[in-house]
C-alpha cells in the first residue's frame, strides 16, 4: 500500500481530451515527511507515521511534540497519520509522484458536521402528515415490536449527532496530477469541508483477516 | 482557492468578442472513428450562460425550415474556432422570443457602423 496526506481545496470542473467536462475535487497532497518508522521488532507492526502541513511558528508546537519531530530532524507538522507502507525511512519526503493518472484511491476525511439531527434528515425517515390534527410530524414513529422482543433492536435509527465523523470513500479516480503545485485532481466529491485534512491511499482490496 | 483559479485559467481559450444577437460560425472538431473533421455551425447567438470555464453559449439557426439550437461550452477544446460574421442590434440578453417568430420577424437587425467624418 502507498499513501499520502492532503488537504481539500475545493471543487471545480476540467475539460477532458475528448471534450467532456469532469467535476473534480482539487487536493493539495504533500509534500509530506515521514516522522517515524515503526518496526515489527520494536512496535509489533510495520508502518510509517507521516506528517503534513508544516507548523511555521515554534510556539505552536508543544515541547513533547517538538522532541518527536527533532528525532527525525524534520520541521513540525500539524497532521500526523500512520500509513502502512514500505520503502520509506524517517525524514523521507513523500510527494504526489507515488501516484499516477487513472489510479483509484480510497480517500478518508472528516465529514461536515450537521449537529444533532432528527430522524428525517439523519436516516431518511418519511415522517408523518404535517396537518389535519396529525401529531406525527417529524417524529420517528414506532421503534419496535411489543412483548416480543420487549426491547429495541440494535441499529434502530434515532436522532443524534450527524456528520463530523471519519468517512472513507473508495474507488476515487485520479483525473490529473500537477506535480509542480503538489495537486491531485480526483473525480467527484471527497468527504469533508474545504481545508479539511484527507488521507489518500491506494485502493487496497477490502481488508480480510490474516490467517 | 488560488490553486483552483489557476486550474480554471489554464483551460481558458482566447475567445473573440461576441454578444447576444451576433451571427457566429462555430467550427467544431468531430471524431468519426479514426478520422477527425471540422463541422461548421452558423447561426444567431441567442443566449450566454454561466461564467469562468463553465460559460456556455447557445446558437440558433434554421435548417431546412426547422429551427436547430446548439449549446456550446465556450472554452471547450472541441471548438476549433469561433468567427463572428455579423453584429446584431438587440435589447435583451436572451433571445428566446425568436423561437416563436417566423420569416422576416425572426431576423435580428444588423448593427451598422457609421464612420465618423474626420
Amino acid at each position: 500500500m502507498k499513501g499520502i496526506l492532503g488537504k481539500k481545496l475545493g471543487i471545480t470542473q476540467v475539460f477532458q481530451e475528448d471534450g467532456r467536462m469532469e467535476i473534480v475535487t482539487v487536493i493539495e497532497a504533500g509534500p509530506a515527511r515521514v516522522v517515524q518508522k515503526k518496526e515489527r521488532e520494536r512496535d509489533g507492526y510495520d508502518s510509517v507515521q507521516v506528517g503534513f502541513d508544516e507548523i511555521k511558528k515554534e510556539k505552536n508546537v508543544t515541547k513533547p511534540m517538538s522532541g518527536h519531530f527533532k528525532k527525525a530532524s524534520i520541521p513540525p507538522y500539524r497532521f500526523l497519520k500512520e500509513i502502512k507502507m514500505e520503502g520509506f525511512d524517517a525524514g523521507d519526503e513523500i510527494t504526489v509522484d507515488i501516484f499516477s493518472k487513472g489510479e483509484k484511491l480510497s480517500v478518508t476525511g472528516t465529514s461536515k458536521g450537521k449537529g444533532f439531527q432528527g430522524v428525517m434528515k439523519r436516516h431518511n425517515y418519511g415522517g408523518g402528515p404535517g396537518s389535519h390534527g396529525s401529531m406525527f410530524g417529524r417524529a420517528p414513529g414506532s421503534i419496535g415490536q411489543g412483548a416480543s422482543p420487549s426491547r429495541v433492536w440494535k441499529n434502530v435509527g434515532m436522532p443524534g449527532q450527524m456528520g463530523n465523523k471519519n468517512i472513507t470513500v473508495r474507488n476515487i479516480e485520479i483525473i490529473d496530477i500537477r506535480k509542480e503545485q503538489n495537486l491531485i485532481l480526483v473525480k467527484g466529491a471527497v468527504p469533508g469541508a474545504k481545508g479539511g485534512y484527507l488521507i489518500l491511499k491506494s485502493n487496497a482490496p477490502v481488508a480480510v483477516k490474516e490467517g | 482557492m488560488d490553486a483552483i483559479k489557476v486550474i480554471e485559467e489554464g483551460f481558458k481559450k482566447e475567445i473573440p468578442d461576441f454578444k447576444i444577437g451576433d451571427t457566429v460560425s462555430v467550427s467544431m472538431k468531430i471524431k468519426e472513428g479514426e478520422k477527425e473533421r471540422i463541422q461548421v455551425f452558423t447561426g444567431v447567438v441567442i443566449a450566454r450562460k454561466g461564467g469562468g470555464i463553465r460559460e456556455t453559449f447557445m446558437v440558433r439557426k434554421i435548417s431546412y425550415g426547422v429551427g436547430v439550437e446548439k449549446i456550446f461550452p465556450l472554452h471547450s477544446p472541441l471548438i476549433d474556432n469561433i468567427k463572428v460574421a455579423k453584429h446584431g442590434v438587440v435589447r435583451r440578453a436572451k433571445l428566446y422570443y425568436l423561437r416563436d417568430k417566423k420569416g422576416k420577424a425572426a431576423k435580428v437587425k444588423e448593427k451598422v457602423y457609421i464612420k465618423k467624418k474626420s
